[in-house]
C-alpha cells in the first residue's frame, strides 16, 4: 500500500511536468453552442413584461439586452415573459410606466431600461416594477465594455429573479458537457465549457470520451475521467489557463469524481482492490481513505452541502440503489427503497433532498427524493436520461437525455413543472455539470 | 451474483442476440478494435458447438473469435461462449509470454459510471474463467470502458445486444 502511493506520487510528478509542456486547448467552438427548447411551460410561471431597452448607439448595440433577460427569465421555468407583440407602450423609465395598462395585459412585472453608449463602453440602467403593488422594487445602473454585454445581462437577470423570488439568480453560472463533432463511428467527443444559457461554449479538452466532469467549489477548477492512457484515470484541470495533472492512474476503473464543499478532499471510485469502492483522498497530502468494502459495484459519490456525510450508488442489494454514509466512514444507510433502480444521486444544495436517475417500466427519469418524507417524485417523461447535475441554487437540474437518436442536455425545474431541451447542432451531447456560482 | 431477478428480460434479450448475431456478417463496426475482428461475429454468437478444429487444436493459432456477448445486467458467461474461452486459454497456456486485455463493455442503458462498474465485472468473469482453465493470471490486465466506445451505435435492442462484450484484445 504504502509502495503503491509513492509510486502514484511520482506518476503524479510526471503527469504535472507533461501537463506543462501540453495543453491550453481552444478551439473554434461557436458551433458546439447549446440551444435552449422549452418542452413544457410551468402552468405557475409568472408573467411578466419585459421592454426592449431603448437606446440611442449607432448602428444598433451588439446584443439585444433585454431579450438576453427575457430568455434567462423563461428558462428558469418560473417567469412566462410577455411576447414583444403583446406590449402596449415601450416605456424606458419608471418615471413613463402607467401601471394600469400593464395590469389590463396581466402582467405581474414589469422591465424597463436605457444603454447608452459610454466611451467604448456601454451603461445600462434598468428599472423593475411591481405592477399589482404599482411601485418601483429595483433599479440599478451597470457598466459594460461591448463584449460583456451578455454577462451584464445575465447578471441583471440575477437581480430581477432574486428580488422577486427571494432565490439567489443562476444564470451567471456555466455548465461543462462533452459534444461530439461528427456523428456514428466517427464522432469524436471533446470537454466544453459554455455560459448556463449554452452560449459561448468554449472547447477545454479534446479526449477520447471524457466522462464525470465535476467543478470545484471555486469554479476555477474540473475534475473528469478520461481514457486517453488506455485506462480510466481523473484528471483536474484549471479551466482558464489549461493546466492540469493526472490525480489518479491506479490499476482498474478510476471514475466518478467528486470535490468535498470545502475544495480540500475528492470522493471518487476505484476498483484497484478488485471492485469499485468509494474513497476519499485529501488533495494536499494524496492520501486515500477507503470508505466502502463490499463485493457490489459503489461509485457516484456525492457530499451533503455540509460536507459530513456522502451518497452514493451500490448495487449490494441486488440492484442499484442510494446509501449514505458519515464522510469520515462508517456505517452505511439505504436511503432509496422506491424502484428497483436508483443511481447518480445529487444533493440539493439546501441538503434536503436527492435528485437521482431511477428506472421504471417506461425507462430512466430524473426524480427528486425528500429526505426527511422519503417521498419520490418523478420530474421528467424523457426515457433515457442520466448524469443529473443541480444548479447552484437547486431550482433546475440539468441532465442528459436523448431525443430520437440524438443524445442531448435536458434541463427541468426542480418542481418538475418546467422542461427544456438543450440540443446541440452538430451532434451528440451529455455529461454536463452545473457550476457553482462564479460571482 | 447479483443478477438474478431478470430472468425474463434476460430469456428476450438472449434471444434478441441470438438473432442479432445471425443477421451479422459484417461487424464492421468493430474495425476499431483490432484486424481480425471483422469476423468476429457469426461463429461465436450462434453455434457454440461450432467452435472450429483450428480452436480446439492448434494451440499456437489464436483463436479468431475474439469478442463474447452477455445478456442484460448480467455478466455469467454463456455457455454458446465457452469454447470460444477454451480456446483462448489454450493459446494463452501454449504461449506464456503472450498477454491479453480484456475490454469489458455495457450497453448505453443506466448510468455511466455504474455501467463501468458492470463492464469490469464482466471482463472480470472471463478473467476467472480463463485462470480457472489454467491461465496464468499475470498474462491478464483488464479495462473497462463500461458504455464508452460502443461497438453499434444505436439505441435498439440488437445494439444493446451488441455492445454488452467482453473483448479480447491482444497487443
Amino acid at each position: 500500500m504504502k509502495q503503491r502511493m509513492s509510486q502514484s506520487l511520482r506518476r503524479l510528478a510526471a503527469a504535472w511536468l507533461a501537463s506543462l509542456v501540453a495543453l491550453c486547448l481552444t478551439a473554434n467552438a461557436q458551433a458546439q453552442n447549446l440551444t435552449i427548447e422549452i418542452t413544457r411551460g410551468s402552468d405557475q410561471a409568472i408573467p411578466i413584461a419585459i421592454v426592449p431597452f431603448e437606446s440611442q448607439a449607432a448602428g444598433g448595440l451588439p446584443q439585444d439586452v433585454a431579450q438576453i433577460v427575457s430568455d434567462d427569465l423563461e428558462h428558469s421555468g418560473q417567469f412566462e415573459p410577455l411576447s414583444r407583440s403583446a406590449l402596449i407602450s415601450l416605456p424606458s423609465s419608471s418615471k413613463d410606466v402607467f401601471y394600469d395598462d400593464w395590469k389590463r395585459v396581466n402582467a405581474r412585472y414589469l422591465v424597463v431600461g436605457k444603454i447608452e453608449p459610454q466611451g467604448s463602453d456601454y451603461r445600462i440602467q434598468y428599472e423593475l416594477m411591481d405592477v399589482a403593488g404599482g411601485k418601483r422594487m429595483l433599479g440599478e445602473t451597470v457598466t459594460s465594455s461591448a463584449s460583456d454585454l451578455r454577462a451584464s445581462a445575465h447578471y441583471i437577470s440575477d437581480q430581477i429573479f432574486e428580488a422577486i423570488t427571494g432565490i439567489r439568480g443562476a444564470f451567471s453560472t456555466r455548465i461543462a458537457y462533452v459534444a461530439a463533432s461528427g456523428s456514428g463511428d466517427n464522432a469524436r467527443y471533446a470537454l466544453y465549457v459554455a455560459d448556463a444559457d449554452g452560449h459561448n461554449a468554449q472547447q477545454v479538452l479534446s479526449s477520447d470520451d471524457p466522462l464525470s466532469p465535476a467543478w470545484s467549489p471555486d469554479g476555477s477548477k474540473l475534475a473528469y475521467v478520461s481514457f486517453e492512457s488506455g485506462n480510466s484515470a481523473i484528471y483536474v484541470q484549471n479551466v482558464a489557463t489549461g493546466e492540469r495533472l493526472r490525480l489518479t492512474s491506479f490499476p482498474g476503473i478510476n471514475g466518478a469524481p467528486a470535490w468535498s464543499p470545502d475544495g480540500r478532499k475528492m470522493a471518487m471510485s476505484l476498483s484497484k482492490d478488485g471492485q469499485p469502492e468509494i474513497y476519499v483522498m485529501d488533495l494536499a497530502s494524496r492520501q486515500l481513505t477507503r470508505l466502502t468494502n463490499n463485493r457490489a459495484i459503489e461509485t457516484e459519490p456525492d457530499w451533503s452541502p455540509d460536507g459530513r456525510s456522502l451518497i452514493f450508488t451500490s448495487d449490494r442489494s441486488g440492484a442499484p440503489q442510494l446509501y449514505r454514509m458519515p464522510a469520515g466512514g462508517g456505517e452505511a444507510q439505504r436511503v432509496t427503497f422506491t424502484g428497483s433502480y436508483n443511481s447518480d444521486g445529487r444533493f440539493s444544495p439546501d441538503g434536503k433532498a436527492l435528485f437521482m436517475i431511477t428506472r421504471d417500466e417506461n425507462g430512466f427519469h430524473v426524480a427528486k427524493q425528500d429526505l426527511d418524507t422519503s417521498r419520490v417524485t418523478v420530474l421528467t417523461d424523457t426515457r433515457w436520461d442520466e448524469s443529473p447535475s443541480v444548479a447552484p441554487n437547486g431550482t433546475m437540474v440539468i441532465f442528459a437525455t436523448q431525443q430520437g437518436s440524438q443524445g442531448v442536455l435536458g434541463a427541468v425545474s426542480s418542481d418538475g413543472r418546467a422542461s427544456f431541451r438543450l440540443p446541440s447542432q452538430q451532434g451528440d451531447v451529455r455529461e454536463p455539470a452545473w457550476s457553482p456560482y462564479l460571482n | 451474483m447479483q443478477f438474478k431477478t431478470y430472468a425474463k428480460t434476460l430469456a428476450v434479450a438472449l434471444s434478441l442476440a441470438v438473432v442479432a448475431g445471425c443477421s451479422s456478417s459484417g461487424g464492421t463496426q468493430e474495425g476499431n478494435m483490432d484486424g481480425t475482428s471483422g469476423n468476429m461475429s457469426g461463429q461465436g454468437m450462434t453455434s457454440g458447438q461450432g467452435a472450429n478444429g483450428s480452436q480446439m487444436n492448434a494451440n499456437q493459432q489464436r483463436p479468431s473469435v475474439d469478442t463474447i456477448y452477455f445478456a442484460f445486467d448480467s455478466d455469467e458467461i454463456r455457455p454458446e461462449f465457452e469454447s470460444v474461452l477454451r480456446g483462448h486459454a489454450q493459446y494463452l497456456m501454449a504461449n506464456p509470454s503472450v498477454n491479453v486485455t480484456l475490454e469489458g463493455y455495457a450497453d448505453e442503458r443506466g448510468t455511466r459510471e455504474y455501467n463501468l462498474g458492470l463492464g469490469e465485472r464482466r471482463a472480470q468473469s472471463v478473467e476467472q474463467y480463463l485462470t480457472v482453465q489454467g491461465v496464468s493470471p499475470s498474462q491478464i490486465s483488464i479495462v473497462s470502458y463500461g458504455e464508452e466506445r460502443p461497438a453499434v451505435q444505436g439505441h435498439t435492442e440488437e445494439a444493446y445486444a451488441k455492445n454488452r462484450r467482453v473483448v479480447f484484445d491482444y497487443k
